[in-house]
Protein backbone atom coordinates (compact mmCIF):
# COMPACT_ATOMS: atom_id res chain seq x y z
CA UNK A 1 0.00 0.00 0.00
CA UNK A 2 2.54 2.57 0.92
CA UNK A 3 4.59 1.52 -2.27
CA UNK A 4 1.33 2.19 -4.40
CA UNK A 5 1.36 5.78 -3.09
CA UNK A 6 5.07 6.87 -2.88
CA UNK A 7 4.80 5.46 -6.81
CA UNK A 8 1.51 7.03 -7.48
CA UNK A 9 3.96 10.65 -7.53
CA UNK A 10 6.20 9.01 -9.90
CA UNK A 11 3.72 7.29 -12.56
CA UNK A 12 1.29 9.35 -14.44
CA UNK A 13 -0.08 5.42 -15.46
CA UNK A 14 -1.15 5.36 -11.63
CA UNK A 15 -2.51 8.41 -11.50
CA UNK A 16 -4.78 8.12 -14.80
CA UNK A 17 -5.57 4.98 -13.40
CA UNK A 18 -6.90 6.60 -10.03
CA UNK A 19 -8.51 9.32 -11.83
CA UNK A 20 -10.28 6.42 -14.36
CA UNK A 21 -11.58 4.89 -11.06
CA UNK A 22 -13.26 7.94 -9.84
CA UNK A 23 -14.81 8.50 -12.95
CA UNK A 24 -16.16 5.55 -14.01
CA UNK A 25 -17.74 5.52 -10.50
CA UNK A 26 -20.03 8.20 -10.49
CA UNK A 27 -21.83 6.61 -13.26
CA UNK A 28 -21.15 3.61 -11.99
CA UNK A 29 -23.33 4.65 -8.91
CA UNK A 30 -25.67 6.03 -10.02
CA UNK A 31 -26.90 3.45 -12.83
CA UNK A 32 -26.21 0.87 -11.17
CA UNK A 33 -28.63 1.71 -8.29
CA UNK A 34 -31.02 1.98 -10.59
CA UNK A 35 -30.06 -1.84 -11.78
CA UNK A 36 -30.18 -3.47 -8.15
CA UNK A 37 -33.51 -1.65 -7.92
CA UNK A 38 -35.11 -2.32 -10.68
CA UNK A 39 -33.67 -6.29 -10.72
CA UNK A 40 -32.47 -6.35 -14.29
CA UNK A 41 -28.76 -7.48 -13.53
CA UNK A 42 -29.33 -10.37 -15.92
CA UNK A 43 -30.13 -7.74 -18.30
CA UNK A 44 -26.76 -5.67 -17.47
CA UNK A 45 -24.37 -9.28 -18.09
CA UNK A 46 -26.36 -9.48 -21.56
CA UNK A 47 -24.95 -6.13 -22.84
CA UNK A 48 -21.49 -6.43 -20.83
CA UNK A 49 -20.88 -9.76 -22.89
CA UNK A 50 -22.84 -8.43 -26.08
CA UNK A 51 -20.02 -5.72 -25.91
CA UNK A 52 -16.98 -8.15 -27.00
CA UNK A 53 -18.93 -8.86 -30.35
CA UNK A 54 -18.27 -4.99 -31.06
CA UNK A 55 -14.76 -5.13 -29.64
CA UNK A 56 -13.99 -7.81 -31.78
CA UNK A 57 -15.54 -6.35 -34.81
CA UNK A 58 -14.52 -2.93 -34.56
CA UNK A 59 -10.50 -4.14 -33.76
CA UNK A 60 -11.03 -6.31 -37.31
CA UNK A 61 -11.81 -3.27 -38.99
CA UNK A 62 -8.84 -1.15 -37.97
CA UNK A 63 -6.13 -3.87 -38.50
CA UNK A 64 -7.57 -5.73 -41.44
CA UNK A 65 -9.08 -2.82 -43.26
CA UNK A 66 -7.07 0.37 -42.14
CA UNK A 67 -10.02 1.82 -40.91
CA UNK A 68 -8.28 3.75 -37.85
CA UNK A 69 -11.16 6.01 -36.91
CA UNK A 70 -12.50 2.64 -35.88
CA UNK A 71 -11.59 2.29 -32.27
CA UNK A 72 -12.92 -0.70 -30.63
CA UNK A 73 -14.89 1.58 -27.64
CA UNK A 74 -16.45 2.77 -30.28
CA UNK A 75 -17.23 -0.70 -31.10
CA UNK A 76 -18.38 -1.40 -27.92
CA UNK A 77 -20.63 1.43 -27.50
CA UNK A 78 -22.67 0.03 -30.52
CA UNK A 79 -22.62 -3.17 -29.57
CA UNK A 80 -23.76 -2.18 -26.15
CA UNK A 81 -26.50 0.36 -27.32
CA UNK A 82 -27.86 -2.30 -30.12
CA UNK A 83 -27.87 -5.11 -27.67
CA UNK A 84 -29.66 -2.79 -24.88
CA UNK A 85 -33.04 -1.79 -27.31
CA UNK A 86 -32.94 -4.99 -28.41
CA UNK A 87 -33.51 -6.62 -24.97
CA UNK A 88 -35.56 -3.42 -24.15
CA UNK A 89 -37.91 -3.96 -26.70
CA UNK A 90 -38.24 -7.51 -26.02
CA UNK A 91 -39.39 -7.29 -22.76
CA UNK A 92 -41.69 -4.51 -23.47
CA UNK A 93 -43.34 -6.52 -25.76
CA UNK A 94 -42.66 -9.74 -25.28
CA UNK A 95 -42.30 -10.85 -21.43
CA UNK A 96 -42.62 -14.54 -21.63
CA UNK A 97 -39.50 -14.39 -23.70
CA UNK A 98 -37.38 -12.35 -22.58
CA UNK A 99 -35.13 -14.73 -20.56
CA UNK A 100 -34.27 -16.61 -23.70
CA UNK A 101 -33.36 -13.47 -25.75
CA UNK A 102 -31.10 -12.18 -22.67
CA UNK A 103 -29.34 -15.42 -22.88
CA UNK A 104 -29.05 -15.33 -26.85
CA UNK A 105 -27.77 -11.92 -26.84
CA UNK A 106 -25.62 -12.41 -24.23
CA UNK A 107 -23.55 -15.78 -25.82
CA UNK A 108 -24.19 -14.39 -29.59
CA UNK A 109 -22.10 -11.18 -28.91
CA UNK A 110 -19.44 -13.22 -27.62
CA UNK A 111 -19.53 -15.60 -30.35
CA UNK A 112 -19.39 -13.15 -32.64
CA UNK A 113 -16.36 -11.26 -30.94
CA UNK A 114 -14.09 -14.29 -31.03
CA UNK A 115 -14.86 -15.05 -34.30
CA UNK A 116 -13.68 -11.64 -35.00
CA UNK A 117 -10.29 -11.71 -32.40
CA UNK A 118 -9.63 -15.07 -34.36
CA UNK A 119 -9.19 -14.04 -37.87
CA UNK A 120 -7.62 -10.87 -36.51
CA UNK A 121 -4.25 -10.83 -37.70
CA UNK A 122 -1.32 -10.75 -35.51
CA UNK A 123 -1.36 -11.51 -31.39
CA UNK A 124 -4.13 -10.89 -29.75
CA UNK A 125 -2.63 -9.61 -26.51
CA UNK A 126 -6.68 -7.30 -26.65
CA UNK A 127 -8.76 -10.81 -25.96
CA UNK A 128 -7.08 -10.45 -22.37
CA UNK A 129 -7.94 -6.92 -21.65
CA UNK A 130 -11.44 -7.12 -23.04
CA UNK A 131 -12.51 -9.55 -21.12
CA UNK A 132 -10.35 -8.47 -17.88
CA UNK A 133 -9.70 -4.93 -18.55
CA UNK A 134 -6.75 -3.16 -17.94
CA UNK A 135 -6.93 0.01 -16.34
CA UNK A 136 -3.01 0.55 -15.74
CA UNK A 137 -3.05 1.02 -19.63
CA UNK A 138 -5.84 3.95 -19.64
CA UNK A 139 -4.65 7.14 -21.25
CA UNK A 140 -5.21 10.73 -21.22
CA UNK A 141 -7.53 10.48 -23.71
CA UNK A 142 -9.21 7.54 -22.70
CA UNK A 143 -10.04 10.01 -19.71
CA UNK A 144 -11.11 12.67 -21.70
CA UNK A 145 -13.67 10.44 -23.45
CA UNK A 146 -14.80 8.83 -20.12
CA UNK A 147 -15.57 12.10 -18.61
CA UNK A 148 -16.88 13.51 -21.22
CA UNK A 149 -19.76 10.16 -21.81
CA UNK A 150 -19.89 10.13 -17.54
CA UNK A 151 -20.74 13.60 -17.99
CA UNK A 152 -23.69 12.59 -20.70
CA UNK A 153 -25.07 9.59 -18.24
CA UNK A 154 -24.83 12.06 -15.18
CA UNK A 155 -26.81 14.64 -16.28
CA UNK A 156 -29.46 12.44 -18.11
CA UNK A 157 -29.82 10.36 -15.57
CA UNK A 158 -30.22 12.53 -12.99
CA UNK A 159 -32.57 14.92 -15.31
CA UNK A 160 -35.24 12.05 -15.89
CA UNK A 161 -34.49 10.87 -12.16
CA UNK A 162 -38.03 10.94 -11.20
CA UNK A 163 -39.19 9.49 -14.18
CA UNK A 164 -36.78 6.38 -13.56
CA UNK A 165 -38.11 6.20 -10.47
CA UNK A 166 -41.66 6.05 -11.17
CA UNK A 167 -40.88 3.75 -14.62
CA UNK A 168 -38.80 1.78 -12.13
CA UNK A 169 -41.01 0.72 -9.20
CA UNK A 170 -43.91 0.75 -10.90
CA UNK A 171 -44.18 0.96 -14.54
CA UNK A 172 -48.30 0.50 -15.11
CA UNK A 173 -48.72 3.15 -12.50
CA UNK A 174 -46.31 5.48 -14.99
CA UNK A 175 -48.10 4.76 -17.72
CA UNK A 176 -51.48 5.45 -16.51
CA UNK A 177 -50.10 8.67 -15.57
CA UNK A 178 -49.78 9.40 -19.06
CA UNK A 179 -45.81 9.00 -18.90
CA UNK A 180 -43.91 7.42 -21.97
CA UNK A 181 -42.85 4.76 -20.16
CA UNK A 182 -41.31 2.84 -23.41
CA UNK A 183 -39.23 5.36 -24.37
CA UNK A 184 -37.83 6.03 -20.69
CA UNK A 185 -36.58 2.40 -20.01
CA UNK A 186 -35.16 2.23 -23.30
CA UNK A 187 -33.27 5.40 -22.53
CA UNK A 188 -32.34 3.71 -19.01
CA UNK A 189 -31.42 0.33 -20.69
CA UNK A 190 -29.15 2.92 -23.08
CA UNK A 191 -27.18 4.28 -20.37
CA UNK A 192 -26.92 1.17 -18.55
CA UNK A 193 -24.97 0.52 -22.04
CA UNK A 194 -23.19 3.19 -21.68
CA UNK A 195 -22.52 2.77 -18.06
CA UNK A 196 -21.24 -0.97 -18.96
CA UNK A 197 -18.53 0.29 -21.55
CA UNK A 198 -16.88 2.18 -19.42
CA UNK A 199 -16.55 -0.21 -16.78
CA UNK A 200 -15.33 -2.64 -18.70
CA UNK A 201 -12.47 -0.58 -19.45
CA UNK A 202 -11.88 -1.08 -15.62
CA UNK A 203 -12.04 -4.56 -15.11
CA UNK A 204 -13.00 -5.95 -18.36
CA UNK A 205 -16.67 -7.90 -19.77
CA UNK A 206 -16.41 -10.79 -17.72
CA UNK A 207 -16.53 -9.13 -13.97
CA UNK A 208 -18.27 -5.92 -15.24
CA UNK A 209 -21.79 -6.89 -13.70
CA UNK A 210 -20.18 -7.27 -10.50
CA UNK A 211 -18.74 -3.60 -10.41
CA UNK A 212 -22.06 -2.59 -11.68
CA UNK A 213 -24.21 -4.25 -8.84
CA UNK A 214 -21.93 -4.79 -5.87
CA UNK A 215 -21.62 -0.83 -4.63
CA UNK A 216 -25.15 -0.34 -4.90
CA UNK A 217 -26.38 -3.49 -3.39
CA UNK A 218 -23.86 -2.10 -1.05
CA UNK A 219 -25.18 0.67 -0.29
CA UNK A 220 -29.21 -0.53 -0.27
CA UNK A 221 -28.67 -1.59 3.39
CA UNK A 222 -27.80 1.57 4.54
CA UNK A 223 -30.77 3.84 2.03
CA UNK A 224 -33.86 4.45 2.16
CA UNK A 225 -34.22 6.62 -0.82
CA UNK A 226 -33.36 5.48 -4.43
CA UNK A 227 -31.08 9.09 -4.47
CA UNK A 228 -29.12 8.34 -0.50
CA UNK A 229 -28.38 4.70 -2.51
CA UNK A 230 -27.04 6.44 -5.63
CA UNK A 231 -24.88 9.03 -3.44
CA UNK A 232 -23.59 5.90 -1.52
CA UNK A 233 -23.09 3.64 -4.34
CA UNK A 234 -21.01 6.37 -6.01
CA UNK A 235 -18.78 6.17 -2.41
CA UNK A 236 -18.64 2.26 -2.33
CA UNK A 237 -17.32 2.36 -5.96
CA UNK A 238 -14.33 4.85 -5.32
CA UNK A 239 -14.01 2.56 -2.20
CA UNK A 240 -13.38 -0.54 -4.53
CA UNK A 241 -11.72 1.05 -6.99
CA UNK A 242 -9.08 2.76 -6.36
CA UNK A 243 -8.69 0.15 -3.24
CA UNK A 244 -8.31 -2.61 -5.20
CA UNK A 245 -6.07 -0.80 -7.46
CA UNK A 246 -4.19 0.12 -4.31
CA UNK A 247 -4.12 -3.39 -2.66
CA UNK A 248 -3.33 -5.14 -6.12
CA UNK A 249 -0.30 -3.13 -6.82
CA UNK A 250 2.55 -4.22 -4.64
CA UNK A 251 1.78 -7.91 -5.31
CA UNK A 252 1.54 -7.33 -8.79
CA UNK A 253 -2.04 -8.96 -8.74
CA UNK A 254 -4.48 -8.48 -11.97
CA UNK A 255 -6.41 -4.57 -10.60
CA UNK A 256 -9.34 -5.88 -12.54
CA UNK A 257 -10.37 -8.94 -10.26
CA UNK A 258 -8.63 -7.61 -7.15
CA UNK A 259 -11.12 -4.68 -7.15
CA UNK A 260 -14.10 -7.49 -8.06
CA UNK A 261 -12.98 -9.20 -4.70
CA UNK A 262 -12.27 -6.00 -2.16
CA UNK A 263 -16.00 -5.32 -3.36
CA UNK A 264 -17.45 -8.74 -3.44
CA UNK A 265 -15.62 -9.30 0.54
CA UNK A 266 -17.20 -5.92 1.51
CA UNK A 267 -21.03 -6.83 0.24
CA UNK A 268 -20.95 -10.08 1.44
CA UNK A 269 -19.71 -8.94 4.94
CA UNK A 270 -22.45 -6.17 5.05
CA UNK A 271 -25.25 -8.72 4.05
CA UNK A 272 -23.91 -11.40 6.42
CA UNK A 273 -24.36 -8.79 9.11
CA UNK A 274 -27.49 -7.53 8.25
CA UNK A 275 -28.77 -11.70 7.89
CA UNK A 276 -27.61 -11.72 11.79
CA UNK A 277 -29.26 -9.04 12.98
CA UNK A 278 -32.47 -10.89 11.31
CA UNK A 279 -32.20 -8.98 7.68
CA UNK A 280 -32.38 -5.66 9.38
CA UNK A 281 -31.06 -2.25 7.39
CA UNK A 282 -28.29 -0.15 8.84
CA UNK A 283 -30.48 3.55 8.43
CA UNK A 284 -30.91 6.12 11.17
CA UNK B 1 -66.84 21.09 -11.13
CA UNK B 2 -70.11 21.83 -13.59
CA UNK B 3 -72.44 18.61 -13.72
CA UNK B 4 -71.87 18.02 -17.69
CA UNK B 5 -68.55 17.01 -16.44
CA UNK B 6 -70.86 13.41 -15.24
CA UNK B 7 -73.30 14.07 -18.20
CA UNK B 8 -71.91 11.16 -19.98
CA UNK B 9 -71.52 7.54 -17.49
CA UNK B 10 -68.02 6.93 -15.65
CA UNK B 11 -67.58 3.63 -17.36
CA UNK B 12 -69.49 2.06 -19.95
CA UNK B 13 -68.94 -1.45 -21.54
CA UNK B 14 -71.26 -2.23 -24.51
CA UNK B 15 -70.99 -5.75 -25.63
CA UNK B 16 -67.82 -6.46 -24.38
CA UNK B 17 -65.81 -9.62 -25.13
CA UNK B 18 -62.10 -10.47 -24.77
CA UNK B 19 -60.34 -13.89 -25.10
CA UNK B 20 -56.45 -14.52 -23.96
CA UNK B 21 -54.43 -16.79 -26.85
CA UNK B 22 -57.82 -17.89 -28.43
CA UNK B 23 -59.75 -18.66 -24.61
CA UNK B 24 -62.76 -16.79 -24.10
CA UNK B 25 -62.55 -14.51 -20.59
CA UNK B 26 -65.01 -12.06 -21.63
CA UNK B 27 -68.30 -12.34 -23.02
CA UNK B 28 -71.07 -9.70 -24.34
CA UNK B 29 -70.33 -7.85 -20.90
CA UNK B 30 -72.53 -4.53 -20.35
CA UNK B 31 -71.82 -2.30 -17.68
CA UNK B 32 -72.25 1.04 -16.38
CA UNK B 33 -70.83 3.05 -13.71
CA UNK B 34 -72.67 6.72 -12.74
CA UNK B 35 -71.18 9.03 -11.38
CA UNK B 36 -70.99 8.35 -7.58
CA UNK B 37 -71.87 5.05 -7.69
CA UNK B 38 -69.40 2.67 -5.27
CA UNK B 39 -69.10 -0.46 -7.19
CA UNK B 40 -67.91 -4.28 -6.72
CA UNK B 41 -66.75 -6.17 -8.47
CA UNK B 42 -66.30 -9.79 -7.22
CA UNK B 43 -65.89 -13.44 -8.72
CA UNK B 44 -63.65 -16.15 -9.11
CA UNK B 45 -60.13 -16.04 -9.46
CA UNK B 46 -59.84 -16.27 -13.31
CA UNK B 47 -63.28 -14.97 -14.05
CA UNK B 48 -62.03 -11.61 -15.45
CA UNK B 49 -62.48 -9.00 -12.88
CA UNK B 50 -58.55 -8.40 -13.53
CA UNK B 51 -59.63 -7.99 -17.49
CA UNK B 52 -62.21 -5.75 -16.91
CA UNK B 53 -59.87 -3.43 -15.09
CA UNK B 54 -57.68 -3.41 -17.74
CA UNK B 55 -59.95 -2.52 -20.21
CA UNK B 56 -61.34 0.15 -18.09
CA UNK B 57 -57.61 0.89 -17.73
CA UNK B 58 -56.91 0.92 -21.67
CA UNK B 59 -53.88 -1.27 -21.21
CA UNK B 60 -55.99 -3.94 -23.23
CA UNK B 61 -58.39 -3.68 -26.15
CA UNK B 62 -61.87 -5.43 -26.52
CA UNK B 63 -62.17 -8.45 -29.12
CA UNK B 64 -65.35 -6.89 -29.78
CA UNK B 65 -67.32 -4.39 -28.28
CA UNK B 66 -66.82 -0.89 -27.10
CA UNK B 67 -64.79 0.64 -24.06
CA UNK B 68 -65.91 4.09 -22.88
CA UNK B 69 -64.02 5.76 -19.91
CA UNK B 70 -65.58 9.36 -18.85
CA UNK B 71 -66.92 9.49 -22.95
CA UNK B 72 -64.11 8.83 -24.87
CA UNK B 73 -61.50 6.02 -25.15
CA UNK B 74 -59.84 5.29 -21.54
CA UNK B 75 -56.41 6.05 -23.63
CA UNK B 76 -57.80 9.58 -23.34
CA UNK B 77 -59.25 10.15 -20.35
CA UNK B 78 -57.61 7.25 -17.75
CA UNK B 79 -55.55 10.32 -16.31
CA UNK B 80 -58.71 11.01 -14.21
CA UNK B 81 -58.27 7.63 -12.97
CA UNK B 82 -57.13 7.08 -9.69
CA UNK B 83 -55.43 3.84 -9.52
CA UNK B 84 -54.69 1.79 -6.67
CA UNK B 85 -52.74 -1.48 -7.85
CA UNK B 86 -52.63 -5.37 -6.23
CA UNK B 87 -50.39 -5.21 -3.55
CA UNK B 88 -48.43 -8.34 -4.75
CA UNK B 89 -47.40 -6.35 -7.78
CA UNK B 90 -44.75 -4.07 -6.38
CA UNK B 91 -41.14 -4.83 -5.11
CA UNK B 92 -41.41 -4.26 -1.50
CA UNK B 93 -37.42 -3.79 -0.91
CA UNK B 94 -37.44 -1.05 -3.71
CA UNK B 95 -35.69 2.17 -2.35
CA UNK B 96 -38.45 4.51 -1.93
CA UNK B 97 -40.09 6.50 0.93
CA UNK B 98 -43.26 6.92 2.02
CA UNK B 99 -43.49 10.49 0.49
CA UNK B 100 -41.74 9.36 -3.08
CA UNK B 101 -44.65 6.72 -3.51
CA UNK B 102 -47.30 9.40 -3.43
CA UNK B 103 -45.85 11.64 -5.22
CA UNK B 104 -45.50 9.85 -8.18
CA UNK B 105 -49.41 10.12 -8.46
CA UNK B 106 -48.57 13.82 -9.47
CA UNK B 107 -46.17 12.65 -12.41
CA UNK B 108 -47.84 13.80 -15.83
CA UNK B 109 -46.92 14.78 -19.27
CA UNK B 110 -44.42 17.02 -19.59
CA UNK B 111 -43.42 17.83 -16.51
CA UNK B 112 -40.56 20.16 -15.85
CA UNK B 113 -37.16 19.16 -15.69
CA UNK B 114 -36.75 20.48 -11.99
CA UNK B 115 -39.36 18.09 -10.51
CA UNK B 116 -42.31 18.48 -8.35
CA UNK B 117 -43.40 21.90 -7.64
CA UNK B 118 -44.67 23.02 -4.60
CA UNK B 119 -48.63 22.43 -5.12
CA UNK B 120 -47.40 18.61 -5.49
CA UNK B 121 -46.01 18.56 -2.82
CA UNK B 122 -48.81 20.10 -0.61
CA UNK B 123 -51.18 17.47 -2.36
CA UNK B 124 -49.06 14.57 -1.16
CA UNK B 125 -49.37 16.11 1.88
CA UNK B 126 -52.37 16.52 1.81
CA UNK B 127 -53.58 13.14 0.33
CA UNK B 128 -51.36 11.55 2.73
CA UNK B 129 -53.45 13.12 5.69
CA UNK B 130 -56.70 11.75 4.13
CA UNK B 131 -55.11 8.43 5.03
CA UNK B 132 -53.78 8.88 8.10
CA UNK B 133 -50.21 8.02 7.21
CA UNK B 134 -48.50 12.18 7.07
CA UNK B 135 -46.42 11.38 10.62
CA UNK B 136 -44.70 8.09 8.49
CA UNK B 137 -43.77 10.51 4.94
CA UNK B 138 -40.41 9.79 5.55
CA UNK B 139 -40.40 5.98 6.20
CA UNK B 140 -38.95 3.77 3.38
CA UNK B 141 -41.48 1.11 1.95
CA UNK B 142 -39.96 -1.66 2.97
CA UNK B 143 -40.44 -0.90 6.79
CA UNK B 144 -44.31 -0.80 6.43
CA UNK B 145 -46.74 -2.93 7.31
CA UNK B 146 -49.79 -4.14 4.92
CA UNK B 147 -52.17 -1.84 6.22
CA UNK B 148 -50.14 0.91 5.68
CA UNK B 149 -48.72 -0.36 2.28
CA UNK B 150 -52.40 0.10 1.29
CA UNK B 151 -53.03 3.23 2.77
CA UNK B 152 -49.61 4.63 0.84
CA UNK B 153 -50.95 2.67 -2.27
CA UNK B 154 -54.40 4.23 -1.61
CA UNK B 155 -52.60 7.89 -0.87
CA UNK B 156 -51.02 7.88 -4.30
CA UNK B 157 -54.05 6.93 -6.11
CA UNK B 158 -55.60 9.81 -4.59
CA UNK B 159 -53.03 12.95 -5.01
CA UNK B 160 -54.13 13.60 -8.90
CA UNK B 161 -57.51 14.26 -7.60
CA UNK B 162 -58.95 11.82 -9.85
CA UNK B 163 -62.93 11.26 -10.59
CA UNK B 164 -62.82 7.40 -10.50
CA UNK B 165 -61.15 5.60 -7.68
CA UNK B 166 -59.99 2.14 -9.46
CA UNK B 167 -58.90 -0.15 -6.57
CA UNK B 168 -57.18 -3.62 -7.57
CA UNK B 169 -57.89 -6.12 -4.21
CA UNK B 170 -57.71 -3.47 -1.61
CA UNK B 171 -57.72 -5.58 1.21
CA UNK B 172 -55.69 -8.62 0.25
CA UNK B 173 -52.91 -9.24 3.12
CA UNK B 174 -54.39 -6.87 5.42
CA UNK B 175 -56.55 -8.19 9.20
CA UNK B 176 -60.22 -7.43 9.49
CA UNK B 177 -60.00 -3.59 11.82
CA UNK B 178 -57.90 -2.42 8.77
CA UNK B 179 -60.48 -3.46 6.29
CA UNK B 180 -63.15 -2.12 8.37
CA UNK B 181 -60.84 1.41 8.37
CA UNK B 182 -60.25 1.40 5.00
CA UNK B 183 -63.59 0.60 4.24
CA UNK B 184 -64.85 3.72 5.74
CA UNK B 185 -62.43 5.76 4.68
CA UNK B 186 -63.56 4.52 1.14
CA UNK B 187 -67.33 5.32 2.35
CA UNK B 188 -66.53 9.01 2.77
CA UNK B 189 -64.04 9.50 -0.15
CA UNK B 190 -67.68 7.93 -2.36
CA UNK B 191 -69.49 11.44 -1.36
CA UNK B 192 -67.56 13.18 -4.26
CA UNK B 193 -65.92 10.23 -5.94
CA UNK B 194 -66.80 7.14 -8.24
CA UNK B 195 -65.69 3.96 -6.96
CA UNK B 196 -64.62 0.92 -8.46
CA UNK B 197 -62.99 -2.28 -6.50
CA UNK B 198 -61.79 -5.48 -7.61
CA UNK B 199 -61.92 -8.46 -5.17
CA UNK B 200 -62.57 -11.87 -5.23
CA UNK B 201 -63.00 -11.78 -1.09
CA UNK B 202 -67.02 -11.54 -0.98
CA UNK B 203 -66.82 -11.13 2.56
CA UNK B 204 -65.48 -7.37 1.39
CA UNK B 205 -69.34 -6.82 0.21
CA UNK B 206 -70.42 -4.86 2.83
CA UNK B 207 -72.91 -2.42 3.56
CA UNK B 208 -71.05 0.35 1.58
CA UNK B 209 -71.16 -0.69 -1.80
CA UNK B 210 -74.49 0.06 -4.05
CA UNK B 211 -73.49 -2.07 -6.26
CA UNK B 212 -72.14 -5.27 -7.21
CA UNK B 213 -71.24 -6.91 -10.20
CA UNK B 214 -70.46 -10.68 -10.26
CA UNK B 215 -67.96 -11.61 -13.16
CA UNK B 216 -67.49 -15.17 -14.18
CA UNK B 217 -66.69 -14.88 -18.08
CA UNK B 218 -70.11 -13.29 -18.06
CA UNK B 219 -71.23 -10.28 -16.13
CA UNK B 220 -74.14 -10.18 -13.62
CA UNK B 221 -74.70 -6.93 -11.85
CA UNK B 222 -76.82 -6.69 -8.97
CA UNK B 223 -80.43 -7.49 -10.18
CA UNK B 224 -79.42 -9.93 -12.29
CA UNK B 225 -77.49 -11.59 -9.55
CA UNK B 226 -80.71 -11.42 -7.85
CA UNK B 227 -82.60 -13.33 -10.17
CA UNK B 228 -80.35 -15.48 -10.52
CA UNK B 229 -78.91 -16.48 -7.05
CA UNK B 230 -79.07 -20.06 -7.10
CA UNK B 231 -75.96 -20.18 -10.08
CA UNK B 232 -74.05 -17.61 -8.28
CA UNK B 233 -74.50 -19.39 -4.91
CA UNK B 234 -73.12 -22.60 -6.64
CA UNK B 235 -70.07 -20.55 -7.91
CA UNK B 236 -69.75 -18.98 -4.14
CA UNK B 237 -71.59 -21.18 -1.88
CA UNK B 238 -73.09 -19.36 1.16
CA UNK B 239 -71.34 -16.24 0.47
CA UNK B 240 -73.87 -15.47 -1.58
CA UNK B 241 -75.71 -14.76 1.46
CA UNK B 242 -73.46 -12.03 2.50
CA UNK B 243 -74.57 -9.75 -0.33
CA UNK B 244 -78.20 -10.30 0.46
CA UNK B 245 -77.67 -10.01 4.13
CA UNK B 246 -76.13 -6.23 3.77
CA UNK B 247 -77.60 -5.11 0.95
CA UNK B 248 -80.38 -2.38 1.02
CA UNK B 249 -83.42 -2.16 -0.94
CA UNK B 250 -83.78 1.10 -2.76
CA UNK B 251 -85.89 2.52 -5.68
CA UNK B 252 -86.95 -1.06 -5.65
CA UNK B 253 -84.28 -2.55 -7.31
CA UNK B 254 -81.92 -4.65 -4.76
CA UNK B 255 -78.91 -2.83 -4.65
Amino acid sequence: MTEFISDLARFSFLRYALLAGFLVSIACGIMGSYVVARRISYIAGAIAHSVLGGMGAARYGEVVYGLSWLHPLLGAITAALISALIIGLVSLRAREREDTVIGAVWAIGMAVGILFIFKTPGYNENLMSYLFGNILMVSREDLWLTAGLNLLILVTGLVFYRQFLAVCFDEEFALLRGLRVQAYYLLLLCLIALTIVLLVGVVGIIMVIALLTLPAATASYFSRRLWQMMGLSVVFSILFTSGGLALSYAPGLPAGATIIIFAGVVYLLVAAVSSALGGRRFIA
Amino acid sequence: MSENRYSEPVVELKHVSFAYHGTPVLEDVNLTVEHRDFLSVVGPNGGGKTTILKLILGLIKPAAGTVRLFGASPEKTRHRIGYMPQYTSLDPLFPVSVLDVVLMGRLRKGMNLWGYSKSDRLCAEEALDKVEMAHLRERPFFQLSGGQFQRVLLARALVSDPDLLLLDEPTSNVDAAIETGLYELLHRLNEKLTIILVTHDLGFVSHYVDKVACVNRRLLTHPTCEITGEMISAVYGSHVHMIRHDAKERDGVFS
